[in-house]
This record gives structure tokens, sequence and C-alpha cells, in this order.
């Protein structure tokens, strides 16, 4: 497949307390596929936010570059759009008017972008929603529509920050399928932050194991394993440990 | 629980009258009798000692009221907007904010006076002071409070600078600033009573208790202080209504 993104050398530091930089990402080197559902998996703090969000045109990077197809990115992409864990939605517009929002900022015309955000409304699964507001909206309820938020805007990569991180199991278990679906019919590129071992095995093609500060690439794992994954299976719990091990070996390097 | 709210009202109303019965003097406790009339004839002349219906005074009060708070509104909402969005100016403007927001507002009447003279000048100003720090403090409030994540979204999704401001900066803090915008009016419509003992003013239920003290028709003073209250309570639940309406999702925000 053609690549569509390639990180090169990509680093991040802050400056810290005093004088002392803090580096939170060293000298990544990565290449993704299109339509390819690659995780960055890692502990927390081990930057894998900071990188998804260089990647997203919300942070800079301090060393190294992003191209994409070929093109220098450095600021927000509108073929990439990202989803955040929660507090994402506009608590003032309706789910139909959430969903339209990127569009309104092209400046598609109304009657236009609530038709073509009814179709991401229906890919969800929340068609009887449209006009109810967040606030009404379950958690998982809400993530479906920052989904169908993100996809409006037709973006060719999806950047995913933990977005099930802040719900209970079964609705997390639940939307990675639907996440699933979704992804198979529309085909994007998505890079998907967790730190959960077990959602990464299950979603992706490729796992990228992040260390701990300073964030560098450990490993990657490929997975082949078809779709849907059976969580409780013998292949999916040899990967699963695999990957476990690659985490858990991971130095922990941070200086507190 | 629902009529709860009236005992109290009624039972000072009744306390008021068995109190003139007592006191048996009109100058401090005036019978019902004598105030009820002048309110059950807003729209006539003759119950307020030549200043005009009671109505007429109303209209005045508010005109002016309205007018300050309107100056406050437009001045204090863009320096708040600004404020919130701009750490620098913050820091540049808060500790001026800081001093002289605790000056109450009729203090700064000896120096109105100096400045503007004796008119309507004076008076817009008095209550320009007063509805400003509200509205100013709640709308750098309500800028602060817009979530990071929303503006991220915007800016992910292909918003540029003014559809930020727009789109999201502005929604997401409405609600605080109408707060703002309440309180502010509530401070407002207070200051005015004060603004208009100044000199040179003639009506306006402020002009109107103060005249009605000269004469020694307090049943005049608490009818005009009736008027006022009830006012002031109509147009605070106009504030409210629209806040039910449009605000509700303020602090449901997940």
């Amino acid at each position: 497949m053609p690549v569509t993104l390639v990180l090169k050398d990509l680093s991040k530091s802050f400056a810290g307390e005093g004088k002392a930089e803090v580096e939170a990402l060293s000298h990544i080197n990565l290449e993704v596929s299109d339509g390819e559902f690659v995780s960055i998996l890692g502990p927390s703090g081990c930057g894998k936010t900071t990188l998804l969000r260089i990647i997203a045109g919300l942070d800079h990077a301090t060393g190294g570059t992003i191209l994409l197809d070929g093109n220098k990115i450095e600021g927000p992409c509108p073929r990439m759009a990202m989803i955040f864990q929660e507090y994402s939605l506009y608590p003032w517009r309706t789910v139909i008017d959430n969903i339209a929002f990127g569009l309104e900022m092209k400046g598609m015309e109304k009657q236009k972008r609530r038709e073509m955000a009814f179709q991401f409304l229906e890919l969800v699964g929340l068609v009887d929603f449209a006009g109810s507001y967040p606030y009404e909206l379950s958690g998982g309820m809400r993530q479906r529509v920052a989904v169908a938020r993100a996809l409006a805007i037709e973006p060719q990569i999806l950047l995913m920050d933990e977005p099930f991180g802040a719900l209970d199991a079964q609705t997390r278990n639940m939307l990675q399928k639907e996440l699933l679906e979704i992804w198979q019919k529309t085909r994007k590129t998505v890079i998907f932050v967790t730190h959960s071992v077990d959602e990464a095995v299950y979603l992706s093609d490729r796992v990228v194991v992040l260390t701990a500060r300073p964030g560098t690439i450990k490993d990657m794992v490929h997975i082949d394993l078809p779709r849907p994954r059976e969580r409780t299976g013998a292949e999916f719990a040899r990967i699963r440990r695999y990957v476990l091990d690659h985490v858990e070996k991971t130095p922990f390097s941070s200086k507190v | 629980m629902r009529y709860l709210r009236f005992l109290l009202p009624i039972l000072l109303v009744i306390g008021w009258e068995v109190a003139s019965w007592v006191v048996n003097n009109p100058f401090i406790v005036p019978s019902l009798e004598t105030v009820i009339p002048i309110l059950l004839h807003p729209f006539s002349p003759e119950y307020t000692l030549g200043t005009g219906s009671m109505v007429e005074n109303a209209l005045i009060s508010i005109q002016r009221v309205g007018l300050g708070f309107l100056v406050a509104a437009v001045v204090a909402i863009p320096i708040g907007i600004l404020m919130g969005r701009s750490a620098f100016l913050n820091d540049f403007f808060d500790s001026t904010i800081e001093l002289l927001r605790p000056i109450p507002p009729l203090a700064w009447v000896p120096l109105a006076l100096a400045w503007f003279k004796i008119g309507l000048t004076s008076i817009v100003f008095i209550i320009f002071i007063g509805a400003f720090f509200p509205i100013l403090l709640n709308t750098v409030d309500g800028v602060k409070s817009v979530k990071k994540t929303w503006l991220e979204v915007a800016t992910t999704l292909g918003a540029k600078e003014q559809q930020i401001m727009t789109k999201v900066v502005l929604p997401g803090a409405a609600p605080t600033i109408w707060t703002g915008l309440r309180v502010g009016f509530g401070i407002a419509w207070m200051c005015v009573v004060a603004a208009e003992w100044l000199p040179g003013i003639s009506q306006g239920l402020g002009y109107l208790i103060l005249y009605a003290y000269n004469f020694g028709q307090t049943n005049l003073i608490i009818a005009g202080m009736v008027v006022i209250g009830v006012i002031g309570l109509l147009i605070d639940f106009v504030f409210k209504h629209v806040e039910k309406r449009w605000f509700s999702w303020r602090g449901l925000e997940r």
C-alpha cells in the first residue's frame, strides 16, 4: 500500500524545571500506510499523546519532520481529524449541528451540511438523536458523535487519543467493535493512542510500542489476525502476551 | 410548598398594618390605605406631588439605567474577551481593575459632577460604574472557562481564528457573560436611586423618594420603594428566563 504518513526523526523537548530540558519524544521514525490501523501503545507519560498532538498540528515538534503523501506538514491539516477522550462536543449545539461543525467551518450552507451530517449520524447509529443535546447522551453516544463529527470532514487520517478511555468496559468493547466496522466501511487510516494492550491488539494492524521518557519506539508488532478478533482466542492471547512483555520491559526512566 | 414564597410577604404586610396602627404616626409608619391608592393609580399625576405619574418616573429611571447599562456592556464585554484570551492583557489590566473595583459607585459622584456637571451624563456615568465591573469580571471568567478541548477541536476541524471566536469562544462564554449582565443590571438598578439624588434632577423613582421625604410623605416613599423593588424583580425574571431557555446546558457539559 502506498505510504501516507511519514514521521522522520521526530523529537519534542519541553523546558523543564529550572534549566533542565525534558525530552518527551526522541527520534521517532514511523511510516504509516494508507488504510492502516496503527496503535501507539505505552504507559502514561511516555509521550504518545504528545506525538499524536504533533501529528494533528496542535503542538510543534522541536526536531524532525512530518510528511503527508510526500508533503511537509507543520500545522493542522484538513486531511486529518482528531478525536479526543472527553469534553469535546459543544454542549450548546445539537448532535446534528456538532457533526456539521467542520462543514460549517468550510462554508457549506445549512441545509446541505445538515444533510451531509445526517449521513454520518446514520453511520454511527444515532439517527434518533439528531436534535438532542450532548448532555442528554451517554458517554458512549457522545464519543460516537465525536467520531461522526471527525468523519464528516472526510479526512484521510483519523487521530484518536484514547477515545474510549473514559467509558466503562462494556461500552468500550462495543465501541471498539463499531469503530472497526466503520473503519472497514470507510477505509480511513487510523492512528490510535492507548495504554491498553488489549485494545491495541483487538483493533490494530500494527502496534507501535513506545517507551517512557524519553519517548522512543521500542518495538513494532504486526498483527495478522483476521477481524473480528476473538478476545478470548489462543492466538489473541499469545500476541497479547508478547506485546505486554514488550511494554513491561520498557525501562521506567523518569527522574522524579 | 409552591405557595410558601408568598407567606412571608403577606405576614410582613399584615405586620406593617399592625405597626402603623400601633405607632399611629403616618410619617414613620404610614398605613396601607395611604400607600395602596398611589400604587393603584400609576398613570395619574395626582398622587406624586407634581413630579409626573409613577409610570412616567419609572420609565425615566429605566431609561437612565438602560443607557448606563448598555454603555457598560459595550465597553466591558470586548475588554473582558480580550483579557480572557490574552494572558498579557489580563496581567496588564488586572491590578488597575482590582484597585478600582472596591470603590463604590456612589463615591464617584463628586468626581462625576466635577467632570460632567449636572445632567444626564453624570447619572449615566454612575450607573456605568456600577454595572461595569460585574460584566467585565464575568466576561473574563466566561472566556477563560471555555475548554481547551473545544478550541482544539475547532482548530483540527479547520476553523480560522475569527470562526473560533464567534463559533466557540462566544457561545461557550455566553452563559457566564449573561450572568454578569444580570448581576450588573441589578447593581445598576440599585445605583439609579442614589444617582437620582444628584443635584439638578427633577424626575425618576429615586428623585421621587427624596422629594417625598422633603414633603413628609412617607407613604409615597414606601410606594416608590415598592415600585423600585417590583421593577427590579421583573427585569431579573426576564434575565432568568433567557438563561433557562438558552443556557441550561451550562454545568451539564461533559
